[in-house]
């Protein structure tokens, strides 16, 4: 299934979860935050939230800024 | 003894702080400057943005996160780059997800980007939909007193006029509507954007502004390190001058010394 993540599509195993992505980007434990299709993905529903084709991911953290 | 003016903390939203100094962590050379910087400052409050994660560069990548922790400081993440209240609003919600429930959030939304000025009229949405949402609010706007009032109606926890465009170093370009401000508020008022130097931000303090947010003024010195120092000092400078009272301005002279006793007399 193809999906839009941060802007880009990008080709995953159907039937992913958000923290099996995490996990495969490398970003399991990291200070992030996940939106889906414009709504927040608690950290709490990573392992419990599968994508779907579709979907437009963003994935953020905490940069300078003022 | 002298009856000294014993200082109250600055309070915004229930929390009550000892530094009215702000700081941005944007434009540093490097993490290192960064903390440095903003330990320099004393600043209890620090500002951040909220941005995409960089993919596949991002294994054992420093954090800011790490470098401001949220154990240490009250972390207030901005809603910079937003242009509508609804962008700004995703970003406020995303930003209270990754610091795990925090409600105290700085909304910006901006106007164009050749002067960064903030767009009201989406300014004033977003802040009711936030405060609705629960979130604590505190609002960069213009030095408009009627808009001001307005976001304040609405239940800002405090009204951030800019002194000029953000990023200018113009200082504070209208001291007259910054006292308008000042006067009819009833949540603290901070003078966010336009800083340039230390007499800035002591001019701010002397008019009654209860904090000032700053970042380019202090990142963009020289010294950024020295420069956060010396922005300390005319945050406490001008707050004390401030709770003093300074003296009237007469129209002429008047010697500090007495006219009984000289010796030409």
């Amino acid at each position: 299934m193809q999906i839009q993540l941060n802007g880009e599509a990008r080709d995953l195993a159907a039937g992913l979860t958000v923290a099996q992505l995490l996990d495969e980007l490398g970003l399991a434990g990291q200070r992030i935050a996940v939106e889906r299709n414009q709504e927040i993905v608690p950290k709490s529903e990573h392992a419990a939230t599968q994508l779907a084709e579709g979907d437009r991911l963003e994935i953020v953290h905490a940069i300078g800024g003022g | 003894m002298t009856d000294f003016i014993q200082d109250q903390p600055l309070r915004i939203a229930g929390q009550a702080f000892t530094s009215r100094l702000l700081v941005g962590t944007g434009k540093y050379r490097d993490f290192d400057e960064t903390a440095e910087a903003v330990t320099a400052s004393g600043a209890e409050i620090v500002t951040f943005a909220v941005r995409r994660t960089n993919l596949g560069q991002t294994a054992g990548e420093p954090n800011l996160l790490d470098v401001v922790p949220p154990s240490r400081f009250t972390l207030l993440p901005n809603t910079a780059g937003c242009y509508t209240a609804k962008d700004a609003v995703r970003t406020c919600k995303l930003a209270r997800e990754l610091l795990d429930g925090h409600k105290l959030v700085k909304l910006e939304v901006l106007g164009d980007q050749s002067t960064l000025y903030p767009n009201v009229v989406e300014t004033l949405s977003a802040a009711e939909t936030l405060i609705a949402d629960g979130f604590d609010v505190m609002v960069y706007t213009s030095d408009d007193p009627i808009v001001a009032r307005e976001l304040e109606r609405l239940g800002c926890c405090a009204i951030m006029p800019l002194g000029s465009l953000i990023g200018s170093g113009h200082g504070i370009q209208n001291p007259h509507n910054l006292s308008l401000i000042i006067e009819q508020a009833e949540v603290p008022v901070l003078v966010d954007a336009g800083i340039g130097t230390a007499s800035d931000a002591a001019l701010a303090m002397e008019l009654g502004c209860d904090g000032v947010l700053m970042n380019s003024a202090i990142a963009q010195a020289r010294q950024p390190v020295l420069m956060a120092s010396a922005m300390r000092k005319a945050i406490e400078a001008g707050r004390e001058a401030f709770l003093a009272g300074r003296m009237p301005r007469r129209q002429s002279a008047d010697p500090s010394s007495p006219f009984a006793g000289r010796i030409n007399g």
